[in-house]
């Protein structure tokens, strides 16, 4: 993966524009000694890491506004980082670029349960937005699955989604306001309480922007009563075609489950081995959820069970208690661990049309076969956000590009099917490259002609998202 | 009028053009500051380009008929979830609103409140910019963070930044039955209460809506399957059972009559007067009503939305002072806006954003002027 060359002007400037933000920060926020930058060289795609010139760590709005202000004028690029969980290398510095980091800025502002929001500092983490809000039974709704470390900062970013997002949408569904700075240090409100800002949706714009057009300070989310209950059904099939159809099926008969997850053959061995949840040994496995009391579980699990009958499955498990339910989530939720056991995984998140499903699970298995490269799938079936995890050994010279040519290849794939590259994880320097397999270069240039308007000198996290041919002559930085 | 019948013929007019256009749908919502100019309608560009039930999405042209999309959803029970309003009447205007229109204009109805805004649903877009030059963003694929989304920005865009040519949405089940609860008589700030209530149960209300007397009308509709819905209306009966006697509203035809009326704002339907509508949060609407002396109120989405009829000039954004949120000119009384910005104008930074946005998007600035500004 190729990086800027750093600016070798700003590198000489390093003291100059340390002292400058030691001015205008405590002591204790501002770090540029080298044993002590390098725990911000990497977010959570660890195969590349730089050291950035320095990390700031502010505790507000205004001192964010500080930091932008003196890098504008500097001309020091500016890489945003959340809490760094991001898997598309999102938060990946360069030499000559200064981390500003929110994770000191986690304060809940203001909790209204009457008009149903939160107003939190962005490095909250996700987790504990809901934790903020439990003793009334209320939640945050987007669970990334990171989601115990992940900050809002990055969940805006990025756009975050979840596995419940079927019936409760991802964060711009969930976003009402933003407090933002902007590269040369202005701050702006967008939205807020109230729903549907005026003028142009500036608020959905800056939400999935990866830190390209902003720095989110603070964030005004909606905040949703606890359905009374919740329940899955654990359903396994003989092909991925049926297993498929049935996600279609269900679907198509009016019921809402808050999640379909997916599990297939390689996934489903792997996870046996790893966390013994006794899955039947299946070629796919569905896991299916409702919300509600109790009578309107059993209400629209009886419609659910009857569609899967009508599919013939190898085994249907319902569960009659806590202790049951739990242990039918138990194998999906250690699916990434079980296998990360085998070996290192690359961990994809194109998104399909639903029907396309059974046709792209075929393609990745001969991909599969053709670079030698296991696989294994489990994702969210019902919007079709697969998440392909390609095994492969980081010890073994070459296998870590021989994986990201694979993995290149399958998110061809989705696009060639009618889908995307990224359904959740964001692109970062991860797909940036890819990005002209889905859009037009004239798509790319409306996009990139949004960032001239946010932020004409590129500085803000300026090496992402576009491919570094189609940004060279706009970013700053070399 | 122009009226291309496909994208590429649209593309070459906007490049060709040599003046303003105003560009239109069914020209049934005319929201905004009227531009001169040759006029463009999308409303030849038509049909469902591709339907897949199982995935829960649906593609049209633009210029396709509301009513042509919702029916085809409704042949395999599914729906848009947000409910769009149908203006005609509050507008006093004919024709076949599309769903480009919709689109453009972000148009929701009450079902906002609990499945999210237009631009929640819209999950990929087609359009033409202002030099002539047809992009896409988004797709037909309901999780999609692959670069920036440009499917909200166009969304409630007015036609300013281009003009779309193709729209796809994300859409739902729809219900199988639905109730509605009425509170009768309670003041403004009770019915606010009541609504926040039911709102912030587990019950899962789609509507929750005030409409002026005498004597006023409190509602809460419930949606879902029938065991649920009854099971639901049941417990909120009880929580609701503080605020007076609630009376339950059982037969699904009446219940959707009477959302349809909400949705459509019919009680200020005729009604002389500028009209407004008022985005706060939901506990803050009891505060706009009293600001507007003696005007007609009705009210949405828990509170949040108001819409009032108001004396000709009245300052309903000075009145505002203090209060956060935004208020939209819809329809003037006598047929002109005056000074008065139909759009709440935006704080420096943002409007030199949007401007901004819209030099980009329509350098030659001929996409509907100043129909936002």
């Amino acid at each position: 993966m190729e990086m800027p060359v750093p600016n070798s002007s700003i590198l000489s400037r390093k003291s100059q524009v340390v002292a400058r933000l030691k001015q205008a920060l405590p002591a204790d926020a501002v770090i540029d000694d080298e044993a002590e930058t390098r725990a911000y060289e990497c977010d959570a795609l660890t195969a590349y890491r730089c050291p950035p010139l320095a990390a700031v760590l502010p505790r507000n709005t205004e001192e964010v506004s500080a930091v932008l202000r003196i890098c504008h004028e500097e001309g020091v690029p500016v890489v945003p980082r959340g809490s760094g969980t991001s898997l598309a290398g999102g938060a990946l510095p360069t030499a000559d670029s200064v981390i500003l980091g929110v994770a000191r800025m986690n304060d809940v502002l203001e909790t209204n349960y009457a008009d149903r929001y939160i107003r939190v500092q962005s490095g909250r983490t996700n987790l504990s937005v809901s934790g903020a809000v439990e003793e009334e039974d209320f939640f945050y709704a987007p669970d990334p699955s990171s989601q115990l470390a992940c900050a809002i900062a990055g969940n805006v970013a990025m756009n975050s989604g979840g596995a419940h997002c079927l019936k409760y949408g991802v964060t711009t569904n969930n976003l009402l306001g933003v407090r933002m700075v902007l590269m040369d240090g202005t701050v702006v409100e967008i939205g807020g309480a109230h729903l549907d800002a005026p003028g142009l949706d500036l608020l959905g714009l800056v939400c999935g922007s990866e830190g390209q057009l902003g720095v989110v300070t603070e964030a005004t989310l909606r905040i949703l009563r606890k359905p009374e209950g919740a329940r899955p059904v654990l359903m396994a099939f003989d092909s991925n075609e049926v297993a498929g159809q049935c996600v279609s099926d269900i679907i198509k008969a009016g019921v809402l489950p808050v999640a379909i997850e997916f599990m297939d053959r390689p996934c489903i061995r792997a996870t046996e081995a790893f966390a013994k949840a006794g899955y039947p040994d299946s070629e796919a496995l569905l896991i299916v959820e409702v919300e509600g009391s109790a009578a309107e579980i059993e209400e629209q699990l009886s419609k659910i069970l009857e569609i899967a009958r009508r599919h013939n499955p190898v085994e249907l498990r319902e569960s009659g208690s806590e202790e049951e339910s739990a242990r039918i989530w138990l194998g999906r939720k250690s699916a990434f661990g079980a296998m990360g056991q085998i070996n290192d995984y690359m961990c994809l998140d194109g998104t399909i049309p639903v029907s396309e499903l059974p046709y792209v699970l075929r393609r990745i298995g001969e991909l599969s076969a053709e670079f030698g490269l296991e696989v294994g799938n489990v994702f969210h079936a019902g919007d079709g956000n697969m998440h392909p995890l390609i095994l492969f050994d980081a010890n073994k010279p070459g296998d870590l590009e021989k994986c990201e040519a694979m993995g290149a290849e399958i998110l061809k794939l989705c696009v060639e099917v009618g889908g995307c590259l990224t359904g959740e994880h964001g692109v970062g320097i991860e797909k940036r490259d890819l990005m002209n397999v889905q859009y037009a270069p004239e798509d790319l240039e409306a996009q990139m002609a949004v960032k001239d308007v946010f932020d004409p000198s590129w500085l803000l996290n300026p090496a992402k998202v576009f491919p570094l041919e189609a940004s060279r002559v706009r970013r700053a930085a070399e | 009028m122009m009226a291309p019948a496909s994208e590429a013929e649209l593309a070459d007019l906007v490049a060709a053009a040599s003046g303003p256009l105003v560009v239109r749908g069914g020209g049934t919502r005319p929201i905004g500051r009227p531009e001169t100019g040759e006029a463009l309608s999308v409303s030849a560009m038509t049909g469902v380009t591709l339907y897949e039930p199982g995935a829960l999405t649906i593609v049209a042209q633009a210029g396709t008929p509301l009513a042509e999309v919702e029916a085809a959803l409704a042949g395999e029970g599914q729906r848009l979830p947000f409910e769009p309003m149908d203006h005609r009447q509050l507008m006093g205007t004919e024709g076949e609103p599309t769903i480009g229109g919709v689109v453009a204009a972000n148009v929701s109805g009450p079902r906002r409140i609990q499945a999210g805004a237009c631009r929640d649903s819209l999950i990929g877009v087609r359009f033409v910019d202002g030099t002539g030059t047809v992009l896409k963003n988004g797709g037909r694929v309901m999780k999609n963070v692959t670069g920036y989304d440009l499917v909200k920005l166009m969304a409630g865009s007015f036609g300013t930044l281009g003009i779309l040519s193709e729209v796809s949405f994300k859409v739902l089940p729809a219900s199988e039955t639905e109730a509605t609860l009425v509170l009768h008589g309670l003041s403004v700030p009770a019915a606010v209460e009541a609504m926040s209530a039911g709102l912030g149960s587990p019950f899962e209300v789609s509507g929750a809506a005030h409409l002026p007397g005498p004597p006023a009308r409190t509602l809460l509709r419930v949606e879902g399957f029938d065991a649920s819905v009854r099971y639901r209306t049941g417990q909120l009966t009880t929580l609701l059972g503080r605020f007076g006697e609630v009376e339950h509203l059982a037969d699904v035809d009446a219940s959707r009559a009477l959302w349809r009326s909400v949705r459509d704002v019919e009680p200020l339907v005729g009604k002389p007067g500028d009209l407004w509508r008022i985005s706060v949060a939901p506990s803050d609407g009891p505060r706009v009503v009293e600001r507007m002396t003696g005007a007609q109120a009705v009210l949405d989405w828990g509170g949040g939305l108001v819409w009032v009829c108001v004396s000709p000039g009245t300052d309903v954004r000075g009145a505002m002072a203090g209060i956060p949120g935004h208020a939209t000119l819809v329809r003037p009384a006598v047929g002109t806006y005056g000074d008065t910005p139909v759009f709440h104008p935006e704080p420096g930074p943002l409007a030199a954003i949007s401007a901004g946005l819209r030099d980009r998007f329509d350098p030659r600035g001929i996409l509907n002027r100043g129909l936002m500004g």
